[in-house]
């Protein structure tokens, strides 16, 4: 199905608005998960306001799909979006990771509402979204789960064996999502690990595969009405993106995985996004 | 000679009961069903059983999601590995928001036997106390086993059960209830207190008959909840007994005696405590009798060691 212009115009505004609150909630001086967590808005975006049947005012709704942050640093993206739907107030995206905040460094499902499952320690999430997917089998429920991952976090041993386990289990029900933005928190992801040919891995896993751009509004929400259509296997779509993406002199610098921006960064980072939100809200 | 039985099978037996009395209850295995006993559930119940296959923290994860949408899944591997490959898992994803998973350590400690060091879990008590939310019980007979398994699928929170393959006998009869959190004095005595665990109990039973040949009355008590611990039972028996002494089948670094050792060190004239068990050093090859008496574990072994520490 193709999606209408219109449609694609009024979520690429969603995200420069949910890049301007990544941005605005990280503030000056702190060390904050930017990379990451800019990667992801497009794709974060597209699931919370295109893709995903969820009632934000019943957030505990059996029936809804399930989004699980794998790559736990970067909730962020999901904290802003979970605002924007009104979960819980914009205002408290300001308390993000200071003492006695329900917004964790890394997510707490038992602090924050809207969140699925306790990530940060990487490779564990896509057995737990297993372990979702296979609960709506045995509970007669009917949801779909959404699993990010990122590139970096592939390199995790366990995400191969969940891989096997979603497979062996035909878990249709099941997307997953690599955040391929290149980068780990050091270096590019390729320094460690191979991960070439990516999507040949896992369609040898016996996965269903798609690579995209992970930017590319029209295309994510594309990749996810397909992803759909997998009924008999787990699919993945690969999203090629830019750490960082959204502000000029982040992207693609492994320096901002977890970094602070002083001032003046700070200032023509939030200038950045603003003029972005600007924009797209003129079209 | 009573009939003696391993505390597995009583296991096996009571899960395939909570399943067909509770829907929401869902088995995970990683390829061990037929020694973890979660074969007659898996007979029974195929769609709400999950063989994960040889990957044992895929196994754990997949549980915690399992128990985020409603269900209350039991994980069951063998002691050694459901503790020590899943730590991670375990930590940040049941232990820390509290799901209900119920984690079975099977073929649990030194009675493991022939396997050796590899297989011999020695720490598991120790890795899962240290959690917070985690309980952690080691039932003595197969029937507190088969009460323990209905009363922590009832817990809230999440569960670390210890079960063994080595034959122990029946040590209470039908009107006993298992409750999480209490210990249970099994024979009274004024000079010395016994706490035990798991294979430990009848051990120690039989030590305080040796015990009782000299006239030393020995308190015995059956600690099959070590966290919560009881500690009014514990504080109870520092005050009465002049002598503390912790038997069990682990380490005695982080088990049972660390945990009692922990409770009574905030009150003054405490009896000392005597911990027994395995002296900070790996297990081997061996069958299981053969191990226990090289770790003084017997009940012979026992009543020599507290004979000695009373004077």
């Amino acid at each position: 199905m193709t999606i209408s212009p219109d449609k694609v115009a009024e979520l690429q505004c969603k995200a420069a608005e949910l890049r301007l609150n990544i941005v605005t909630m990280m503030g000056s001086d702190k060390v904050h998960h930017f990379g990451g967590s800019l990667s992801a808005a497009d794709i974060v975006t597209a699931l919370y306001f295109y893709k995903m049947r969820y009632d934000p005012h019943n957030p505990d709704w059996p029936e809804r799909d399930r989004f699980l942050m794998s790559k736990g640093h970067s909730v962020p993206a999901q904290y802003a979006a979970l605002a924007m739907l009104g979960v819980f107030p914009l205002e408290e995206l300001a308390t993000l990771k200071q003492l006695g905040s329900r917004l964790q460094g890394h997510p707490a499902m038992h602090l924050t509402p809207g969140l699925e499952g306790c990530t940060g320690a990487l490779g564990e999430g896509l057995s737990y979204a297993n372990g979702m997917a296979l609960a709506a089998r045995i509970r007669g429920l009917s949801y779909n789960v959404y699993c990010l991952l990122g590139d970096g976090e592939l390199q995790e041993g366990q995400v191969w064996e969940a891989a096997m386990t979603s497979a062996r289990h035909c878990l249709g029900n099941l997307v997953a999502i690599v955040d391929r933005n290149g980068l780990k928190a050091m270096d590019e992801t390729k320094c460690g690990k191979l991960l070439d040919p990516l999507d040949e891995r896992w369609t040898s896993f016996g996965w269903a595969a798609r690579e995209i751009d992970g930017h590319d509004m029209a295309a994510i929400c594309e990749a996810l009405d397909w992803a759909g259509e997998q009924t008999q296997q787990p699919a993945v779509i690969i999203a090629n993106t830019v750490k960082g993406k959204g502000v000029s002199f982040l992207e693609g610098q492994p320096q901002f995985h977890n970094a602070p921006l002083n001032g003046e960064q700070f200032t023509c980072a939030l200038g950045e996004v603003e003029n972005a939100l600007a924009t797209t809200e003129g079209k | 000679m009573p009939e003696m039985t391993e505390t597995r099978f009583a296991y096996g037996e009571a899960l395939l009961e909570l399943g067909s009395q509770r829907p929401e209850i869902a088995v995970l295995d990683a390829d061990l069903y037929k020694s973890t006993r979660t074969v007659l559930f898996r007979d029974a119940f195929p769609e709400r059983f999950i063989d994960v296959g040889i990957s044992e923290a895929d196994m754990v994860s997949t549980a915690a999601g399992m128990a985020a949408t409603g269900l209350i899944p039991f994980c069951n591997s063998f002691a050694m590995f459901i503790t020590s490959i899943c730590y991670l898992p375990i930590r940040i994803q049941i232990a820390y928001p509290s799901l209900p998973v119920k984690l079975i350590g099977s073929s649990a400690g030194l009675t493991q036997g022939p396997d050796g060091a590899s297989h011999q879990s020695l720490e598991d008590i120790a890795l899962m106390r240290i959690l917070p939310n985690m309980a952690v019980v080691s039932p003595a007979d197969d029937v507190e086993t088969r009460q323990a398994t209905f009363a922590i699928a009832d817990w809230p929170g999440p569960v670390y059960m210890r079960v063994g393959r080595y034959p122990v006998p029946r040590l209470f009869d039908d009107a006993y209830r298992f409750e999480m959190g209490k210990a249970t004095t099994l024979r009274d005595g004024k000079d010395v207190t016994i706490f035990a665990t798991g294979h430990m109990v009848y051990k120690v039973l039989e030590a305080a008959e040796l015990l009782a040949q000299d006239r030393i009355e020995a308190r015995v008590v059956n600690v099959s909840t070590i966290k919560p611990l009881d500690e009014a039972a514990v504080q109870k028996a520092a005050s009465e007994t002049g002598l503390l002494v912790s038997v069990e089948e682990h380490s005695v670094i982080g088990g049972l005696g660390s945990a009692v050792a922990e409770c009574v060190s905030g009150i003054a004239n405490t009896p000392p405590l005597l911990r027994l068990g395995v002296q900070d050093v790996f297990g081997e090859s061996g069958l299981a009798d053969e191990l226990l008496e090289k770790h003084r574990l017997t009940p012979q072994l026992i009543a020599a060691d507290v004979r000695r520490a009373l004077g």
